[in-house]
């Protein structure tokens, strides 16, 4: 199976927050949550840097490790997520995350702070019907054969999604050649894209 | 000449604007022509090592952005890691130890050394010894103090066996149901702590005959065996000072975690959290041997919080200072029985 990774590229984010944007849209997630953010570092400096950040379903989660309730698991593609019915909102995962991706809808007095949500890797989670599994977690597009929105969306290709040896392949390819051989609007299938390809045709049905 | 002036004239300014074109023209494919290994060279780097060095340490400097809403977060949550290890190789391991060896202590002790009873026959003279109101907060404390302890373990401990024994269904709600009993219950238990301890603060104070107690190991064991105490033992003051110290410090922490909505950061939680559960711990181990001491360890202690009067030879043996003072008062069992309506005076 797939081991799912997202990967972004500092040197070509652009700070446009298509992602995020692309992400609320998906996933139709609760207003005040927002699944994906953009960090930018020496704003307005020399050296101006940013990028995409949301859960990386990182292969030792943390958050796993500390959830009171083991509300967590992994799929078969690497992909961290976590039962809504089972999560108190503790907050114990917030604690841990490196890359502060659990959000709660709430912060109440006395620990209310509703259900944690994060980034799905547009795979959806544990319920019962498509539309339970919508409403409480957003889109399945893994289960489309489609990846996340906010990789699909990204203007300039920094934020990639996918299998982990895929997405360090393009990187590899980018860092050695200054930029993917066909500026990685990419065929996967191991040659460069074709002029037909880089440009989409709206005329030709395929 | 005149000629060549009058045309120069006439023609300035469409010549002038031809050389542009013709300039624009030439440096057009010079500038295209650039080379991207002196673009390299000479380009600044966007990301160096340094700047991923300063986010790995969880560093945010004044021209850090976060496009989210109301997010103070840096992009790495460096201390995220120390407070995982910190709870789930220390303080999750060790406060079982401490807990599931207090109890292994217990049972051993009453295995070998057994119950102490008293050792004169009783007298039928009862002292009083705590009022209403101080059973009443005793027993509300001692409530609250379980029902947290089971919670708080629950919350700790309770994934590695009701979660596979039960079922997610009974899970969901029994672990929701614990942390919803602990937050709520939390506060309230902190109210009552302190009322408590204010209570029974001058009793408490430490006095020289505490000493001689310890040394005496408290007489726990062998018979007859009776170091000096006043209302409360060096044992019990112990106890006392322990909650008004640790105790005090749990729940100051449980406020801290309990309440998200004043905005505490992150880092300020998971220090709360450790502090809490390694105090909490520690309380819980102590308090199992509390219990064990006032129920099945002691014969006489668990009527004297129950009833709120104690035997007379209960008083002389475990408490003879106290004893020496309120001896006079003591009554006949029959004469006790009218304590609610009209509560008999009684000096510490």
């Amino acid at each position: 199976m797939a081991q799912m990774k997202f990967m972004c590229d500092a040197e070509r984010c652009i700070e446009c927050n298509g992602c995020v944007t692309a992400c609320k849209n998906a996933n139709d997630v609760e207003w005040g949550i927002q699944r994906r953010r953009v960090v930018t570092l020496n704003d307005g400096e020399p050296g101006e840097v940013s990028i995409s950040v949301a859960c990386m379903h990182c292969d030792d989660a943390p958050c796993m490790a500390v959830c009171p309730t083991d509300c967590f698991y992994k799929t078969d593609d690497g992909i961290v997520l976590h039962d809504k019915d089972l999560c108190i909102g503790c907050g114990y995962c917030l604690y841990a995350c490196p890359f502060g991706a659990p959000q709660f809808p709430k912060q109440n007095a006395f620990g209310e702070r509703g259900k944690m949500d994060k980034c799905t890797f547009c795979a959806g989670g544990p319920a019962n019907s498509k539309e339970e599994e919508y409403q409480k977690y957003g889109a399945n597009r893994i289960a489309e054969g489609k990846l996340p929105l906010c990789a699909e969306m990204c203007s300039t290709k920094a934020l990639l999604a996918g299998d982990a040896q895929t997405v360090a392949d393009i990187f590899r390819q980018r860092v050695v050649q200054r930029g993917h051989e066909d500026g990685a609007w990419s065929s996967l299938e191991g040659r460069p894209a074709t002029a037909d390809e880089l440009a989409y045709d709206a005329t030709r049905q395929q | 000449m005149n000629l060549l002036t009058e045309w120069l004239h006439t023609w300035r300014v469409p010549l002038l604007a031809l050389l542009v074109l013709l300039s624009l023209g030439m440096a057009g494919p010079v500038l295209a022509q650039a080379d991207p290994e002196g673009e390299i060279a000479t380009a600044v780097p966007a990301t160096d090592a340094d700047t991923w060095r300063q986010v790995r340490s969880g560093e945010t400097g004044p021209n850090y952005r976060d496009s989210r809403f109301d997010s103070n977060y840096n992009l790495i949550n460096a201390s995220g890691e120390t407070w995982r290890q910190i709870r789930n190789r220390w303080v999750s391991p060790f406060g079982l130890i401490a807990i599931c060896g207090m109890l292994a202590m217990i049972v051993l002790f009453y295995l070998i050394v057994g119950r102490k009873h008293l050792d004169e026959p009783r007298t039928g003279r009862k002292l009083l010894r705590w009022t209403a109101l101080e059973r009443s907060l005793h027993w509300s404390v001692a409530t609250l103090f379980i029902i947290l302890a089971l919670t708080g373990l629950n919350l700790l401990y309770g994934k590695f066996l009701f979660k596979t024994l039960f079922g997610d269904a009974f899970w969901a709600g029994m672990i929701s149901g614990s942390k919803m009993l602990h937050n709520y219950l939390g506060p309230l238990f902190g109210v009552l702590l302190v009322i408590i301890l204010a209570k029974f603060l001058v009793r408490n104070l430490p006095s020289k005959h505490d000493w001689t107690w310890f040394k005496q190991g408290g007489g726990l064991i062998g018979k007859g065996r009776h170091p000096d105490a006043g209302f409360a033992n060096g044992g019990e003051k112990v106890w006392y000072w322990l909650l008004a110290t640790a105790g005090l410090v749990v729940i100051a922490s449980g406020l801290v975690l309990d309440f998200p909505n004043y905005g505490q950061s992150r880092d300020a939680m998971q220090w709360a959290n450790i502090v809490h559960a390694v105090g909490a711990l520690g309380l819980t181990a102590v308090a199992l041997g509390h219990i064990y001491i006032g129920t099945l360890g002691t014969e006489g202690s668990l009527e004297g919080m129950a009833t709120g009067y104690v035997d007379e030879t209960w008083a002389k043996e475990h408490h003879n200072l106290w004893y020496e003072e309120v001896k006079h008062q003591a009554a006949d069992a029959d004469e006790t029985l009218g304590e609610e309506s009209t509560p008999p005076q009684r000096s510490s």
